[in-house]
């Protein structure tokens, strides 16, 4: 590519002048044998609100990782006996006056007697959990469905997407609870239903990709030298439809935990003593005047964890959509 | 214009008749049985096999879905297994409440979110840009039940007792009622005619009730009640839709004509608002229309967190409690709402773009 824009440059221009060389030489830059990939990544890396993104969802994954080495406690183990501590106490955090010989507890207790900051804690990796097997298995499932609708087209094509705008009909977190009442309550089949519920968007965005590249040259190319359908998909289509996907999984995985834990509110989802931070705001919100803290922390950890995701997905949209390469960041 | 509409209504008809089919094969599919968990865990086959006969559960499930379309064109939803009563009368009850939460609640996220946005598109890079955005991002990774309690919190008990204590639950302070008009102003109606519940659907909108009724008293605490609650409920809607204009509000801005009217010395007012605002509305619109499923998910956690009898509440107590009358029957009033508001939306376009023919 760096030599067909060279020569072309050149041949307009016999004499070209010291500003033309340096933006060519700047343009060269940009095209210099760098892969795709890494061209992506560097746009990703111009987005303000991507690498806050990034950064705090790095955050979190260390958090997750390191649990037992942060959290001062297991996240179900019961205080009673082990310190003088009282069911649902209010934080006490010794940097902000709490007397020096009662223990630390930076997020109270809960109803249970528990250290609620462990809880929280290790609900980072209940949640990081949720975010990625819902959306993972919804993005297999619709880039399949997808990739057939948009390559068979016809009725084939017809059939799956009716079907699926029948899915979309419904508010998805009331489809989930009804899924989820007829799998059972629990936190595996609240993650399926949530999955099946966010199946369509993705087998749209798939459909879309695939039947704009489908109709190009280099896909003729493979069907003249007789490729089988599923080469021309899985090497030609796919990796070219990656990056809408990318998106729309990013934003799906804020969205995944967001309705993973309005279920789990509901008491749907985990069960305790799950750390789940959903089943932890469900099971004390009846205490909410009395003991706000057990509402406040899990729902800041929701907030947080959803935010970056949602942060990073914005970034990447803005980074790697081509209908808005040409905007400033 | 008209053909389009009529167009629309009969490509509804499928998708409508596959929701039907949807609701009820999952009404179905929920494990366990409804007498078990209606009549409780110790009822005796016998008893079971009553309840059944009498709901009509002993049938192939095949004639049981044709009976059930049959009367659903008759407009009879049939009847609550555990209460008894009409599916269309509880709905009478509870629709108009979700209604007028979910209207408020569309109304505050649009007057709040276009300003928001367009302030954020004028003002583009700035710190106020910067502020606004990282609030809607803020707002749409919120969870809508953890704002409502923190919300509760804050305005029912921190703030007691100053003027700005607000009620954390119900629709009425206790000792207040909202007569119904029909009452106040000596309507006879023939108890259980279409009439009578048509009036009595109308008269529990209880913000329309108390205005036709002059009784002021019962409007401010109604109001006082809602606030909460569709505060909760609009911080999704407010986030995307202030999003979605500052995105659109962006891209007509960076136009020609923009330039030009600016470049004539047009009111900055004047731009924005007549040139870039109106050509900037078709997505906004589009994504308002959209946020309606938004609102009723939300509206399921916003009436259980606020104690309000409304359909979202039902509607999840009601696949809890294996209700399958209720559940068929409010799912279908909700996904026609859902069709004739995006119906709506697309009739919208027309006004807002002239350019748009419906045909």
């Amino acid at each position: 590519m760096g030599t067909v824009l060279q020569s072309n440059s050149l041949n307009n221009n016999a004499d070209p002048s010291e500003e033309e060389i340096l933006a060519l030489e700047g343009s060269l830059k940009d095209y210099r044998a760098n892969s795709l990939w890494r061209l992506m990544l560097r746009r990703v890396f111009r987005q303000r609100s991507a690498i806050i993104g990034m950064v705090v969802l790095g955050l979190l994954v260390l958090v997750a990782l390191l649990a037992p080495v942060i959290a001062s406690y297991g996240p179900e183990k019961v205080l009673i006996g082990v310190e003088p501590v009282r069911k649902r106490a209010a934080p006490c955090i010794h940097l902000l006056g709490c007397p020096k010989d009662e223990p630390q507890h930076l997020m109270g207790i809960d109803g249970n007697v528990r250290d609620e900051f462990s809880r929280v804690v290790y609900g980072t990796r209940v949640s990081l959990f949720i975010g990625f097997t819902t959306t993972g298995f919804a993005i297999v499932v619709g880039v399949v469905l997808g990739a057939i609708s948009g390559y068979a087209g016809g009725w084939v094509d017809n059939v799956i997407m009716r079907l699926l705008d029948v899915v979309m009909a419904f508010p998805s977190l009331l489809l989930a609870i009804a899924i989820v009442n007829v799998l059972g309550r629990g936190l595996q089949n609240a993650l399926l239903a949530i999955a099946i519920v966010n199946i369509p968007s993705y087998a749209r965005v798939m459909r879309a990709s695939v039947l704009s590249i489908k109709e190009q040259d280099f896909v003729e190319a493979s069907r003249a030298l007789g490729a089988r359908h599923s080469r021309i998909l899985l090497t030609r289509i796919l990796p070219n439809s990656l990056s809408p996907l990318i998106v729309q999984g990013t934003l799906g995985i804020a969205g995944a935990i967001l309705s993973a834990a309005a279920l789990s509110f509901l008491g749907l989802g985990a069960q305790p003593p799950t750390p789940e931070w959903g089943t932890m705001l469900g099971t004390e919100r009846n205490q909410v005047f009395s003991a706000p803290h057990l509402v406040f922390f899990p729902g800041i950890a929701i907030m947080v964890t959803v935010l970056a995701f949602n942060l990073l997905g914005d970034g990447l949209r803005d980074a790697l959509d081509p209908r808005l390469a040409s905007k400033p960041a | 214009m008209f053909q389009y509409i009529v167009r629309r209504i009969l490509l509804a008809i499928p998708v409508i008749f596959g929701i039907l089919l949807v609701t009820f094969v999952l009404a179905r599919m929920i494990p366990g049985d409804p007498c078990k968990a209606i009549l409780g865990e110790k009822a005796t086959q016998e008893v079971c096999e009553r309840f059944s006969r009498e709901h009509g559960l002993d049938r192939p499930i095949h004639i049981q879905l044709g009976i059930y379309i049959r009367n659903v064109l008759k407009g009879d939803f049939g009847h609550s297994i555990r209460f008894s009563r009409p599916v269309t009368i509880i709905l009478i009850e509870r629709l108009p409440m979700t209604l007028e939460l979910g209207t408020i609640a569309i109304i505050v996220a649009t007057l709040i979110g276009i300003p928001l946005g367009t302030i954020s598109a004028v003002y583009n890079n700035t710190a106020v840009d910067v502020v606004t955005m990282v609030g809607a991002n803020a707002g749409v990774s919120m969870p809508v039940y953890w704002l409502g309690l923190m919300l509760a919190y804050v305005f029912a008990l921190l703030l007691k007792g100053t003027p700005l204590a607000l009620p954390p639950s119900g629709r009425l302070t206790a000792g207040l009622t909202a007569v119904p008009f029909y009452e106040v102003y000596n309507i006879f109606l023939e108890p259980e005619s279409i009439k009578f519940h048509l009036y009595e659907f109308i008269a529990n909108l209880y913000i329309f009730n108390s205005l036709v009724t002059a009784n002021w008293k019962a409007l401010g605490d109604v109001l006082k009640h809602l606030i909460l609650p569709s505060a909760a409920l609009s911080t999704i809607p407010v986030s995307i839709i202030a999003r979605m204009t500052r995105s659109s509000m962006l891209e007509v801005m960076s136009q020609d004509y923009i330039r030009t009217a600016k470049a004539k010395g047009m009111p900055q007012r004047t731009v924005v608002f007549k040139h870039a605002l109106r050509n900037a509305l078709l997505p906004i619109t589009t994504i308002i229309g959209l946020q309606l499923g938004t609102i009723f998910a939300g509206a399921v956690l916003t009436e259980t967190i606020f104690g309000l009898a409304g359909v979202g509440r039902m509607l999840f107590e009601a696949i809890t409690a294996r209700d399958y009358p209720i559940v068929q029957g409010f799912t279908l009033v909700i996904a026609i709402g859902y069709v004739g508001i995006n119906l709506l939306v697309d009739i919208s376009y027309v006004f807002i773009d002239p350019r748009i023919r419906l045909d």
